[in-house]
């Protein structure tokens, strides 16, 4: 039996194999680039790794065992912690879920609100991602670039609902508050000069980066087959050829009413489904976001009340539902089982990042230390919505 | 008297303060530089709370860094944990002995001045290599492991290109480098096309292989944090760990110091209508050019991998070295 054996097994493995050569190297909770409290179990030789066990857990919080215990209103706070950089998404996901199931139809402002918050939302978690991504590589400069455009967004969700990162601002039925007195403009200025800083600061600076490219291409190759056969979803499988948006595939909201294209990966620079045109996926798509925040602003109704059609008491009728929506990170699935009381019987997520996580070891396998790290920049892991 | 004051054994004791204060002083100028530097190039105020603009910060941390505890865990090698700091420092600090500050002026005018340069820069891979094995650390070792192969791989052009210089100099006294390079810019060997092409190009190597050596982006892998936690230092904590840090702010600028001997005429004013100005201010100024440009490689470029650091190297940087070695010798010979 090998090392290789005896480490799927889960036996415990020797720091020195029987052929002395492989090691292994604990990476986490606590090291600086598995983006929160991830444990990595590399075994590797020399610098080259051989293989990788994920261990997570390290933030396990209970979530689908409270939404035993709570109503769906109160529910909606707790998915902001889930992906807690993609909040808006969350929350748009399991009120999408429960008005399904109550056949409650939301009104027109409020859908458009709703695309508006999430997609700025999805701009702000992909800054994230991108900017860690080249964190984690040496590159210091675009990372605050990208949080300081973060910010800006940040600043209007604070403006819209008081919150910054946890926004509690979905409900099921409607919103918590309506836009305040010239966001839509705010919005607009901001669409116009972010556009130019893509364009102007990111590709040059971190994209098209020599090495920046030389880091990522060819490393992490998924091909269109293990993508699908992993799960993945979002970006992650976008990065591999294949155009499958829930957006546009599975439309919910008012999504169908927007034109804007489903970006996907084209082997660019090295191969397709590499760690860099998962990357760009995310570039591509921040773009596609706003020009969805420019029809969606353009459209909107300005009167309604946004809290007009929030049910008083929400009473979940007998059944179960799958419900799914596309967060920053992929699929997102609420499925949900109600016995027809006042709490769900039954929430269960399907948790995109925890999917894209399970390749991580298949893609791994001979690459450097430092290709795991780059590797797991481009999954684009959150913790918070792995654990639970 | 006079000769008491000629000899070595009298002017050692003040060159040996003067170049302690040179380096203190330059690690708190550069730290605070670079966190100005950083943050203006990314749209931040950097420090400002601590006197103004921040001047003091840096002063403050160097304050906490004598104060910390001391960390030594279980399972760590003490006697050469304990060693390595100072090797590691006392090796960069004596780089400074032997360069000159101003006409007639190095700690120690060694014939040999260069080369001792050299070969006490490569001590300091000594020293990490035992801090990297002595922590009992993974991730030291990696970080020691990559270091060693990396400055140890990177000192072949140097010296390549250093030997070029002295071929073209005559001497290997860093005083008598400086001297054959009186008389303006023009005829420093970094930029005098018309004396020597292949030094510019020297100049070039030089200046990418010496950020490896000193551990800089986008060749700073010996302690990427975003990989290797904190590289061979992980493990240290307080004055320890500052001494490390103290002496990779005086690497930076022993490197950029060197640069400014080889390539750009040390002390030599830019003209010789402009000598009136002091020695030592165009060596720091120019030195302190290169730490500048540092920085700004630094804030701009990733890092690089392992794999690639080689390549760059063994298949790049030494074959065009050894171009360098060989043109400039044969041009020097024919035409120069």
């Amino acid at each position: 039996m090998d090392n290789h054996e005896l480490f799927i097994q889960g036996s415990r493995v020797p720091d020195r194999g029987p052929d002395g050569d492989l090691m292994t190297l604990n990476m986490g909770p606590q090291h600086p680039s598995t983006h929160g409290v991830l444990r990595l179990e590399l075994l590797t030789d020399g610098e080259e790794v051989a293989s990788i066990r994920p261990h997570i857990g390290y933030l396990h919080r209970c979530f689908e065992k409270h939404c035993e215990k709570l109503t769906p209103p109160q529910i909606v706070p707790y998915t902001d912690r889930m992906d807690y950089l993609a909040s808006m998404n969350n929350n748009l996901g399991f009120a999408v879920a429960c008005e399904r199931m109550l056949g409650l139809q939301v009104p027109e402002k409020v859908e458009y609100l709703r695309v508006v918050v999430a997609e700025l939302n999805r701009i702000a978690s992909h800054l994230v991602a991108i900017g860690t991504c080249g964190l984690d590589l040496g590159a210091l400069t675009p990372y605050f670039f990208c949080f300081r455009d973060r910010e800006m967004i940040l600043d209007f969700f604070e403006e819209i609902c008081g919150a910054r990162l946890l926004y509690n601002y979905i409900w099921v039925g409607g919103l918590s508050h309506d836009f305040p007195e010239g966001m839509d403009d705010k919005i607009l200025r901001f669409c116009d000069y972010f556009e130019a800083r893509i364009d102007n600061e990111l590709n040059p600076l971190l994209s098209f980066n020599k090495i920046f490219i030389g880091r990522n291409a060819g490393i992490g190759v998924v091909s269109a087959e293990q993508a699908w056969a992993f799960g993945l979803s979002g970006p992650s499988l976008r990065g591999s050829g294949v155009a499958f948006d829930l957006r546009r595939d599975d439309p919910y909201s008012i999504y169908d009413r927007f034109q804007w294209k489903v970006c996907v990966g084209e082997g660019l620079v090295g191969q397709l489904g590499d760690s860099w045109d998962r990357y760009w996926v995310k570039v591509l798509e921040m773009k596609e976001s706003l020009s969805i925040i420019r029809q969606a602003l353009a459209a909107r109704p300005k009167d309604g009340d946004v809290r007009e059609a929030v049910p008083g008491r929400v009473k979940l009728p007998v059944g179960e539902l799958y419900c799914r929506t596309e967060t920053p990170r992929g699929e997102l699935g609420y499925y949900i089982v109600s016995g027809g009381g006042n709490l769900p019987e039954r929430v269960k997520v399907r948790a995109p990042a925890f999917s894209n996580l399970c390749i991580i070891d298949e893609i791994s396998r001979g690459a450097l230390i430092s290709d795991v790290v780059a590797i797991l920049g481009s999954l684009d892991i959150v913790l918070g919505e792995i654990d639970r | 008297m006079t000769e008491l004051m000629q000899t070595f054994w009298f002017w050692a004791p003040f060159s040996a303060v003067v170049i302690a204060i040179v380096v203190t002083v330059n690690a708190l100028l550069s730290v605070y530089m670079e966190r100005k530097v950083s943050a203006w190039m990314q749209d931040r105020l950097g420090p400002m709370e601590n006197g103004p603009h921040g001047i003091l910060q840096t002063v403050i941390d160097a304050v906490k860094l004598l104060l910390k505890e001391d960390i030594i865990a279980r399972g760590i090698d003490r006697p050469l944990f304990k060693l390595a700091p100072y090797i590691v420092f006392g090796a960069s600090f004596a780089i400074f002995a032997v360069t000159p500050f101003a006409d007639g002026h190095p700690a120690a005018d060694l014939n040999v001045g260069i080369f001792f340069a050299l070969a006490i820069s490569a001590f300091v891979v000594a020293g990490i290599m035992m801090a990297g094995w002595s922590s009992n650390n993974k991730w030291s070792l990696y970080g020691a492991m990559r270091s060693v192969a990396q400055a140890v791989s990177y000192e072949v052009p140097i010296s390549l290109v250093v030997l070029a210089v002295v071929m073209v100099s005559g001497s290997m006294s860093m005083q008598e480098i400086c001297v054959s390079q009186a008389g303006g810019f023009w005829n420093w060997h970094g930029l005098s096309l018309h004396h020597n092409p292949f030094l510019v190009l020297g100049f070039l190597i030089y200046f990418i292989a010496s950020l490896a050596e000193v551990n800089r982006t986008p060749f700073d892998l010996p302690e990427a944090e975003s990989e290797l936690v904190g590289g061979y230092h992980t493990e240290y904590s307080g004055m320890r760990f500052a001494l490390f840090f103290l002496s990779e702010y005086a690497n930076m600028l022993a490197v950029g110091m060197l640069a400014t001997v080889l390539f750009l005429g040390g002390w030599q004013p830019l003209h010789p209508a402009l000598g009136f100005i002091p020695g030592p201010l165009w060596l720091f100024g120019k030195a302190y050019g290169f730490v500048l440009l540092q920085m700004w490689i630094r804030m701009t470029l990733p890092r690089l991998r392992v794999d690639q650091l080689m390549h760059v190297c063994w298949k790049v940087l030494v074959p065009a070295a050894m171009g360098v070695l060989v043109l400039g010798g044969l041009w020097e010979l024919l035409i120069g």
